[in-house]
C-alpha cells in the first residue's frame, strides 16, 4: 500500500496578516512558514498508520505545489518520516489550479490512499481534496477524523452534518482529513531530520491549465469598538443590556 | 438564467442556515434577471418543501431516490450536476458547512466552475463576477474575481440574514437525476447521530469554555446556561486536547469556524487561532478574571471576575428575564 | 561572515520549541514545587535523540554541529533548565568526552547507548573539598593491577541517579599532583556505591542532584579514558566544550524570562496604557534585548569555533561568563516588570531567576571564568 499526503505551507497560525502593493499582496516579511496544520495531522496520521503495518505500507509520499521557497517546509515532513517527496515547480496561484497540477502527476503514479487537509490556513479554500476527487474520478469522503486499517481493510470516521458515521471504504480514494485523525503533529527526530539530508525530493514542472478564480484584492477587518466592561458585581447589569438593547436574550 | 441552491435537510427539516441561502440566492438571481430553483436532496414533506418559496424558491427540485440516504460525495456531486445543467444554473448556492465543503469543490472542478468559499457577501459586481470572503480564517477578507461562466459559492453563515420573499407556492418538481457510471466504494458500518442536542453550526447562541474552566467538573455552569438560553456549547483548543470536551466543539482555526448571533466566552483567553474561529459572531460576551486578557479586544461586552462567582449569577439573571 | 542558520538548524530548533511548550510546559511549575524528576519528559527527549545530538551517526549520534545543539539548549532552559542540564551534561560532558578521547571499546561500549538515548551519563568531578579547584581531587583511584580501586565522595552530581554512566575523576598518583588524576568510566550499578539524598535545591529543583560514595568500587582499568595520568587534562578539555552547553542554558534561561516580560508588559497596563509604552519599562526591555543578543552571539561564536575545530576555550568561557550573569540580570528585571505577579509561581519569571542563579555557580563559577579568561591574556 502507498500513501500520499499533499501538503501546503502557509503562514504560521499565530501570524498577524498584513498585506502589501496597495493590499494586492500578502505581506511575507516576518512571516514563518509552516506545514498547513491539517496536512501535518494527516502526514502525522500517515506515518503512525505506516510504523504499525509491519511494512504492509511500502512508502509515504507528500506532494506539494509550490516554488523554491517550499522547500523547507518539505523537508520537514521527510524529516517527520515522509519516505520520498514530489514539488511541483509552480506558483499555487488557486485551488483548481493546484488541483489540476496535483492530478496530473497523481494520475502517472500509483497510490492507494491520498490525504489531504479539510482547510488551509491561508485561502481557506477546503476546495483541493475534493477537486481531486473529479478530475481523477476516484471516491472522496470528507471531514475525516479517524482512519484506520484493520486486516487490510480500510475504515475511516467522518462528520456530517448532525454527527459521525464509520464507514468501510474500498482504495483508491481521496480522504480530505479534518482535526482529530491524529492528537498531535510528530515532532521530526534528529534521527529523521539527518535522513531527510538524502531522501528523494523530485520537482516536476507544472502543466499548462487556466485558473478559474483570482484574487483582487484584501482587506482587514474593521477594528472592534472598545469592549464595554461590567464588574463580578454587576453581572446582571449586562444581561439587562443583552435583553433590552442588544436584544439578544 | 437560474441561481441553484442545495437547500439540506435534516431529518426531514430546514434550518434557517437553509433559508439564509435563499434570500442570499434571489438577491443575486434579480440581477442576473433569473430566478432561484431549490433543491432537495432526501426524503421531505411538501409542506416543508413549500416553506422555500417564503424566501424566494420559484422552483423546488425534489429527489427522493434511496440512493441518496448516503452522502456519497461522487453521486450527490453527478446528480447536482445533473439537475445544474438541467435548470441551466449560472451560479450554485451551498452552505459553507461541512456539507457544502466536501459537494462545492468537486462540482467546481467537474463544471469547471469557480468556486468561491466562504463568501460573506453579495457580489460587488457580475460582470466582471467579484465577491468578498474570509481568508487567514476570518484574520483578513478578500475580493475574489470568478473568470468562469458558471459559479459555484458557499455562503459563510449569519453573513446575509434571512429576508422574507413575496412568493407564490414554489413548483414542486420530482426528479430522478442521471447517476449512470457512478458506483459507491464505500458502505456505512455505524454511525452516531447527534440527537436532541443543538449543532454548533445551527447555534443562534453558543456558550464557549477554555482553560480557564480549569476543569470539566465546571461545565455544568456552562451547559446549565446554555440549555436555559437555547445555546450550543463549544471550547477551546486546549480544551479539547485536555480531553475534557470532544474534539467536535473545538471552535477556532484548527476547529470549527462559528458565526452565530451571540458568543458567550467564559475562561477563554483570546488566543489568535481562536478569534479566528469566532470573529465573525455578531456580538461576543466574554468572562474573564484577567481583565488584560486579549478576549476583551475583541468582544462587545466584557465580565471581569471569576467564572465560578459570574455564570451561575449569569444564569439566575436570565432566569429572572425569562421568567419575568 | 554569515549570520543565517542553516535549514536544519532551523528545523533543530523548532523541534526543540516544540518539545518544550508542549511537553514540559504543562507541568514544570508542578515538577519544580516537588522536586520530582522529569523521567517522562527526559525519555521522550532521548526518543527525539537530543540527549545524543551531536555525537558520530557512526555510534547511532545525531550527528549535528554545535550551533544545533546551542539553539536547541536555549529553547528547552527557555522553558525548563532541569530538563536542558541532563541534555548537557549528556552531550558536550559525558559523549563529547568517550567520544573525543575513549578507544574503539569503551567507544562501542559505553558511547553507543548514551549516544542513541538509551542511557543516560554522569561526569563526577565536584567534591566535598574540591569544587572549583579541580587539581585538589581527593577520590582516589588506586592501581591495583588489572583494576582501579576507587574510595571518596563526589558532590553535586547532575544525573547521580538517573544515569547509568559515569565518568569519574580521581587521584591515582598523588605525589605527582594533578598529573596523577585519571578520567574512569564506571557502571553506576558497581558494587558499592552509594548515593546520598537527593538535594533540596533553590533552582533547577527537578534535577537529579546527588552526592555519590564510592567504598572499595573495583573498576577494569580498561575503563581508563586516555594515558595514565590524563584525567586532569582530560576534565579541564570536556569543561571548555561544556561551557558551551551552560552558557546556552543560561541564555534561554535569559530569553525565556525576556519573552514572558515583553508580552506581559504589552498586556497590562497601567495609568491608562500598556507598561510596554512606559518609558521605565521600555528601557528596561531595550537593554535586556541588548544582553540576550550579545550572550546569543557569544555562544555561537564558541559554538562556531568548535564546529571548525579551532580553538574555543577562551570564548567558551567568555560565553559561560557573560551569559550567566546577564541571565541572572534579565531574569531579575523579568521578575520586577511583572510586579507582585512576578513573584508568584504562576508568571514563571521567578523559577527562571531561581533557576539563573546556578547558572553562575556550576560547571565552573562566573570567578573561574574569569580566571581563566584573564590566564589566556596573560599567557
Amino acid at each position: 500500500m502507498k500513501i500520499l499526503v499533499c501538503i501546503s505551507d502557509v503562514p504560521d497560525t499565530t501570524t498577524k496578516i498584513k498585506f502589501s502593493n496597495e493590499n494586492k499582496e500578502l505581506d511575507k516579511t516576518g512571516i514563518q512558514w509552516i506545514i498547513n496544520p491539517w496536512d501535518e495531522l494527516s502526514l502525522t496520521r500517515a506515518i503512525e498508520l505506516k510504523e504499525a503495518s509491519g511494512g504492509k505500507i511500502e512508502s509515504i509520499t507528500v506532494i506539494n505545489v509550490g516554488q523554491k521557497g517550499s522547500e523547507p517546509t518539505i523537508r520537514k515532513a521527510l524529516a517527520m518520516g515522509a519516505d520520498n517527496a514530489i514539488r511541483i515547480d509552480a506558483e499555487p496561484k488557486e485551488a483548481y489550479y493546484v488541483a489540476y497540477q496535483l492530478a496530473e502527476v497523481i494520475k502517472s503514479k500509483d497510490f492507494d490512499i491520498v490525504l489531504t487537509g479539510l482547510d488551509s490556513a491561508d485561502y481557506n479554500g477546503s476546495s483541493v481534496g475534493g477537486m481531486l476527487g473529479e478530475l481523477l474520478d476516484i471516491t472522496n469522503v470528507s471531514a475525516i477524523s479517524a482512519l484506520n486499517i484493520e486486516d487490510d481493510k480500510v475504515f475511516v470516521n467522518r462528520e456530517i452534518e448532525g454527527g459521525t458515521q464509520k464507514l468501510e471504504i474500498q482504495t483508491p480514494f481521496i480522504a480530505v482529513v479534518q482535526k482529530g485523525i491524529a492528537i498531535e503533529p510528530r515532532i521530526p527526530a534528529m534521527r529523521g531530520i539527518m535522513q531527510a539530508r538524502t531522501k528523494p525530493l523530485e520537482v516536476v514542472s507544472p502543466v499548462d491549465t487556466d485558473c478559474l478564480t483570482e484574487n483582487l484584492v484584501y482587506e482587514l477587518p474593521q477594528p472592534k469598538g472598545a469592549c464595554k466592561k461590567f464588574s463580578e458585581e454587576n453581572v446582571s447589569e449586562l444581561v439587562e443590556v443583552l435583553h433590552k438593547e442588544a436584544k439578544l436574550i | 438564467m437560474t441561481v441553484l441552491v442545495y437547500t439540506e435537510n435534516r431529518e426531514g427539516k430546514f434550518k434557517k442556515a437553509t433559508f439564509e441561502l435563499l434570500s442570499y440566492a434571489e438577491e443575486l438571481a434579480k440581477n442576473i434577471n433569473g430566478e432561484v430553483v431549490a433543491l432537495s436532496i432526501g426524503n421531505v414533506s411538501s409542506d416543508e418543501l413549500n416553506k422555500l418559496g417564503n424566501y424566494g424558491a420559484k422552483k423546488v427540485v425534489s429527489v427522493t431516490d434511496e440512493q441518496f440516504s448516503l452522502l456519497d460525495n461522487k453521486l450527490y456531486i453527478k446528480a447536482i450536476e445533473d439537475v445544474a445543467k438541467k435548470e441551466n444554473a449560472s451560479i450554485l448556492v451551498m452552505a459553507d458547512n461541512l456539507s457544502g465543503r466536501a459537494l462545492a469543490p468537486g462540482l467546481s472542478a467537474k463544471l469547471k466552475a469557480g468556486l468561491v468559499s466562504g463568501v460573506v457577501a453579495v457580489p460587488s459586481s457580475y460582470e466582471p463576477f467579484v465577491i468578498k470572503k474570509k481568508v487567514f480564517t476570518g484574520k483578513a477578507f478578500a475580493d475574489v474575481k470568478v473568470n468562469s461562466e458558471v459559479k459555484v459559492l458557499t455562503l459563510s453563515q449569519n453573513s446575509y440574514g434571512i429576508k422574507d420573499a413575496t412568493s407564490d407556492t414554489p413548483q414542486i418538481e420530482e426528479y430522478k437525476p442521471d447517476t449512470s457510471g457512478v458506483e459507491s466504494k464505500f458502505k456505512l458500518v455505524s454511525e452516531e447521530l447527534v440527537t436532541g442536542k443543538l449543532l454548533l453550526s445551527d447555534a443562534e447562541i453558543v456558550v464557549s469554555g477554555g482553560r480557564g474552566m480549569k476543569s470539566s467538573e465546571n461545565w455544568h455552569l456552562l451547559e446549565e446556561l446554555a440549555q436555559l438560553l437555547g445555546a450550543a456549547t463549544a471550547c477551546s483548543r486546549p480544551v479539547s486536547d485536555e480531553g475534557w470536551r470532544p474534539h467536535d466543539e473545538h471552535v477556532g482555526q484548527t476547529g470549527k469556524i462559528i458565526a452565530p448571533t451571540l458568543y458567550i466566552a467564559s475562561g477563554i483567553s483570546g488566543a489568535i487561532q481562536h478569534v479566528g474561529g469566532i470573529s465573525s459572531s455578531k456580538v461576543i460576551v466574554a468572562i474573564n478574571k484577567d481583565p488584560d486578557a486579549p478576549i476583551f479586544e475583541v468582544a462587545d461586552y466584557g465580565i471581569v471576575g471569576d467564572f465560578q462567582k459570574v455564570l451561575p449569577e449569569f444564569t439566575n439573571a436570565i432566569k429572572e428575564i425569562k421568567g419575568a | 561572515m554569515n549570520f543565517e542558520f542553516t535549514e536544519e538548524q532551523k528545523m533543530i530548533q523548532q523541534a526543540a520549541k516544540d518539545f518544550a511548550e508542549r511537553e514540559l510546559l504543562p507541568d514544570v511549575i508542578e515538577r519544580d514545587t516537588k522536586s520530582e524528576f522529569p523521567s517522562e519528559h527526559i525519555k521522550k527527549l532521548s526518543e527525539l535523540g537530543f540527549l545524543g545530538m551531536m555525537a558520530d551517526p557512526k555510534y547511532d549520534g545525531g550527528g549535528m554541529d554545535t550551533i544545533s545543539y546551542v539553539l536547541a539548549m536555549e529553547e528547552i532552559s527557555k522553558i525548563d533548565s532541569s530538563v536542558a542540564v541532563v541534555m548537557s551534561v549528556c552531550n558536550s560532558l559525558v559523549n563529547w568526552g568517550i567520544e573525543k578521547f575513549g578507544n574503539e571499546e569503551q567507544k562501542e561500549k559505553y558511547l553507543r547507548p548514551l549516544a542513541s538515548g538509551q542511557k543516560i551519563g554522569a561526569f563526577l568531578l565536584s567534591e566535598p573539598e574540591a569544587g572549583s579547584d579541580a587539581t585538589k581531587q581527593r577520590t582516589t583511584a588506586e592501581d591495583k593491577g588489572d583494576h582501579y580501586l576507587l574510595n571518596g565522595t563526589k558532590n553535586w552530581i547532575t544525573n547521580a541517579n538517573c544515569a547509568s554512566t559515569y565518568i569519574v575523576i580521581a587521584q591515582t598518583h598523588p605525589d605527582k599532583g594533578h598529573k596523577g588524576i585519571n578520567a574512569i568510566i564506571v557502571d553506576k550499578d558497581t558494587p558499592g556505591i552509594t548515593l546520598g539524598p537527593h538535594e533540596d535545591k533553590m533552582g533547577m529543583r527537578s534535577s537529579d542532584t546527588h552526592s555519590v560514595m564510592f567504598n572499595d568500587v573495583k573498576v577494569p582499568k580498561e575503563n581508563r579514558i586516555g594515558e595514565d595520568g590524563f584525567g586532569f587534562s582530560f576534565a579541564m578539555k570536556t569543561l571548555d566544550g561544556g561551557r558551551i552547553g551552560i552558557a546556552s542554558q543560561a541564555l534561554g534561561i535569559a530569553s525565556g524570562a525576556f519573552e514572558r516580560a515583553v508580552n506581559y508588559s504589552k498586556e497590562r497596563k497601567a495609568f491608562g496604557t500598556e507598561i510596554v509604552n512606559h518609558q521605565a519599562i521600555a528601557f528596561k526591555l531595550a537593554d535586556m534585548a541588548v544582553k540576550i543578543e550579545n550572550a546569543r552571539n557569544l555562544c555561537l561564536k564558541a559554538a562556531w569555533l568548535k564546529d571548525q575545530g579551532q580553538p574555543y576555550g577562551y570564548i567558551s568561557a567568555m560565553a559561560k561568563l557573560y551569559c550567566a550573569d546577564i541571565s541572572m540580570e534579565v531574569t531579575t528585571e523579568a521578575v520586577q516588570i511583572h510586579g507582585g505577579y512576578g513573584y508568584v509561581k504562576e508568571y514563571h519569571v521567578e523559577r527562571l531567576m531561581r533557576e539563573a542563579k546556578l547558572t553562575q555557580i556550576y560547571e565552573g563559577t562566573s570567578e573561574i571564568q574569569k580566571i581563566v579568561i584573564s590566564r589566556m591574556l596573560t599567557r
